[in-house]
């Protein structure tokens, strides 16, 4: 073995890249790194989720210097960081908003997986990381969701701890568990704010370099799901349609920042609370663990689910079936690169069967989102020829069906759907 | 240094021809497992930790609430494990109106063990006036709000914010509620007329 490693950097550099693999990280990931040449809009939202994530992070431990995780001290600590600590109240909104738009960025992120098949061969792993993030991000929004001690918080946690106590035989136990208490309490508080400022960041970190490494390993996909690697310049070895992440990806994206920013901040400033879409009016009273509010419903990045735990009904007297299915419309998604059978991987190269059922997909995962967000009873009941069901709740269990059966019928309906040929070359 | 230099051929671990696997293949598997038992050792206090406290466990003590001030018609809510527990005092009228809708019910008669046994009766009750159960909804554990105006299809009872569970004056489910049982009767004794003892019965004391 030599004593030092030849490198090309002379200098500091060349001293480092003999101990430490710089040089050759910053290519094998950016300068060097070839991404497809035809990326188009929905491109962006990769690196903007890593933004959102940075940003969180960052408010995040500036509100824990500030912030009480005490059941006595909790809801009070967060209106002194709003009104008393300087820069408070922007950064709490930041981290607000920035919870959600954390949702909406990774929902768009997952539909241009979806739809331009990013998630199929060789890139199952991928998805399969990104799915974990995506399950992490739901954790870490709940568990922080309870940290201000408002009402919601409360109810939220009440009622989702409990679904865990609809698990035959353990369930009671296992929500005592984790709880640490017979109701949601000061030890429920002060260990959401563990796993939310510290357990799951650190997976969610984890998951994100794993994401990425499997990414750069493979290769991106793109608009055509033409795999790029296929067509190589013979004297490089580079891929023909390929161009280095840094500079041409690393200034376009930096444009989606700055339009990204603009809505975030102009959200921040103007409506942090979204219509009590980022941030529910009940939170702002303190909680009350003897009184439920009058409505209580999930933010909304979780109300397509919440609908389908509520359109389930109980069997005998056990909720569980409603808490399984819930559980797994989101896991679902995990499922995708087994369940695609189709031999192209682009919505470009589709047929109209599959354009109509993912249309159908995305029109009931928009509604089950909605009716989470309002009573069951919002617009009255049937007749007596549908024993006076709730109307809501009719309109959600048909959106549940259409929903799972998008996943359970993937199989059919990929391999029968009319595809197009697919180009050996990207187009534009 | 030169009678410290490592001769391959001198050390006989690194002759693969006297490698004993089987041994090896021991070694191994009684490391893996030793280590295991570790795990599941140090593993019993950080699962522990998350149980609830001793703390927590002694303010589940009984509370004595006074009812002496409760008008009939009326609810009031104690406070025992943090817990809402309601009070309430029907009037005949209500009495009445309870024995009228047993075919609309999830469990009229009181099959699941919602209740201790001394309320397994037609008014889910020691004293028929009052009614004493726990405010928390058997779906997701929501309190429920008070609807106690009649009219021609509602007898008066609870209905549940969260998920819209109904339930009666003795607190048993509608049919068509989530909340797949009736609420809870926690123990509970009068010490005297007028106080009530929730948390702890008579079977418990002798």
């Amino acid at each position: 073995m030599a004593t030092t490693k030849k490198t090309t950097a002379a200098g500091v550099l060349g001293w480092v890249d003999a101990r430490f693999p710089l040089t050759s990280t910053i290519k094998g990931h950016l300068t060097e790194y070839y991404a497809p040449k035809n990326f188009n809009f929905w491109y962006f939202f990769g690196s903007l989720a890593l933004l959102v994530l940075v940003l969180q992070i960052v408010t995040g431990i500036f509100l824990t210097m500030n912030y009480k995780p005490d059941a006595e001290l909790a809801f009070a600590s967060v209106e002194y960081i709003m009104r008393d600590v300087f820069g408070g109240n922007i950064i709490r909104y930041m981290h607000s908003t920035g919870a959600s738009m954390f949702f909406v960025v990774v929902y768009l992120h997952m539909f241009r997986g979806i739809i331009y098949g990013s998630y199929r061969t060789p890139r199952e792993l991928i998805w399969l990381f990104g799915v974990g993030i995506f399950l992490v991000l739901m954790g870490e929004a709940f568990f922080g969701y309870l940290l201000p001690w408002g009402q919601m918080s409360y109810w939220g946690a009440q009622v989702i701890v409990n679904l865990f106590s609809t698990v035959p035989f353990i369930g009671p136990d296992l929500s005592e568990w984790l709880r640490g208490d017979y109701l949601v309490s000061d030890a429920t508080l002060n260990r959401f704010f563990a796993f939310h400022v510290i357990a799951l960041p650190l997976v969610l970190l984890g998951l994100v370099a794993v994401h990425i490494v499997a990414l750069h390993e493979v290769g991106s996909n793109n608009p055509d799901g033409v795999e790029i690697k296929a067509t190589k310049d013979k004297a490089t070895g580079i891929p023909l349609d390929g161009i280095p992440f840094h500079p041409y990806y690393s200034v376009k994206d930096l444009v989606g920042v700055v339009v990204f920013l603009m809505v975030f901040f102009a959200i921040v400033f103007f409506m942090p609370e979204m219509g009590g879409y980022f941030l529910e009016a009940n939170n702002f009273v303190p909680a009350d663990p003897l009184k439920t509010p009058a409505h209580i419903a999930p933010v909304w990045y979780f109300t397509p689910y919440y609908s389908i735990l509520r359109a389930v009904p109980p069997i005998g007297i056990s909720q569980f079936p409603g808490v399984v299915a819930m559980g797994l419309s989101v896991v679902a998604f995990a499922f995708l690169p087994w369940l695609d059978k189709s031999p192209v991987k682009s919505i470009r190269y589709r047929g109209s069967l599959y354009k109509r059922w993912l249309a159908a997909f995305v029109v009931s995962f928009v509604i089950l989102g909605y009716l989470g967000t309002v009573p069951g009873d919002i617009w009255g009941q049937f007749g007596p020829w549908l024993g006076r069901a709730d109307r809501a709740t009719v309109l959600a269990r048909v959106c549940s069906v259409v929903y799972f059966a998008f996943f359970v019928l993937m199989p059919w309906f990929t391999k029968k759907d009319q595809t197009k040929p697919v180009p050996e070359r990207v187009t534009y | 240094m030169s009678e410290n230099k490592i001769d391959n051929n001198s050390l006989s671990f690194c002759q693969p021809s006297e490698v004993d696997l089987q041994k090896r293949d021991f070694l191994v598997k009684a490391t893996a497992a030793t280590g295991a038992v570790g795990v599941a050792a140090v593993a019993v206090p950080f699962v522990g930790s998350m149980l609830p406290s001793e703390r927590a466990k002694a303010a589940g003590a009984p509370v004595e609430v006074d009812i002496s001030k409760l008008k009939p018609g009326e609810k009031m809510t104690a406070e025992w494990r943090g817990q809402p527990v309601w009070i309430v005092r029907r009037t005949p009228e209500m009495l009445a109106k309870l024995v009228k809708h047993d075919d609309q019910l999830s469990d009229p008669n009181l099959e699941v063990p919602q209740q201790p046994e001394y309320c397994k009766n037609k008014d889910r009750s020691i004293k028929p006036e009052f009614a004493v159960m726990l405010g928390t909804c058997t779906h997701l554990g929501c309190s429920p709000n008070d609807n106690f105006a009649v009219t021609a299809e509602w007898d008066g009872g609870f209905v549940c914010p969260c998920h819209g569970s109904k339930f009666d004056l003795s607190g048993r489910v509608f049919k068509g509620s989530p909340a797949p049982k009736n609420l809870l009767i926690p123990p509970h004794q009068y010490l005297t007329d007028t106080t009530l003892l929730i948390g702890e019965d008579k079977k418990a004391e002798a």
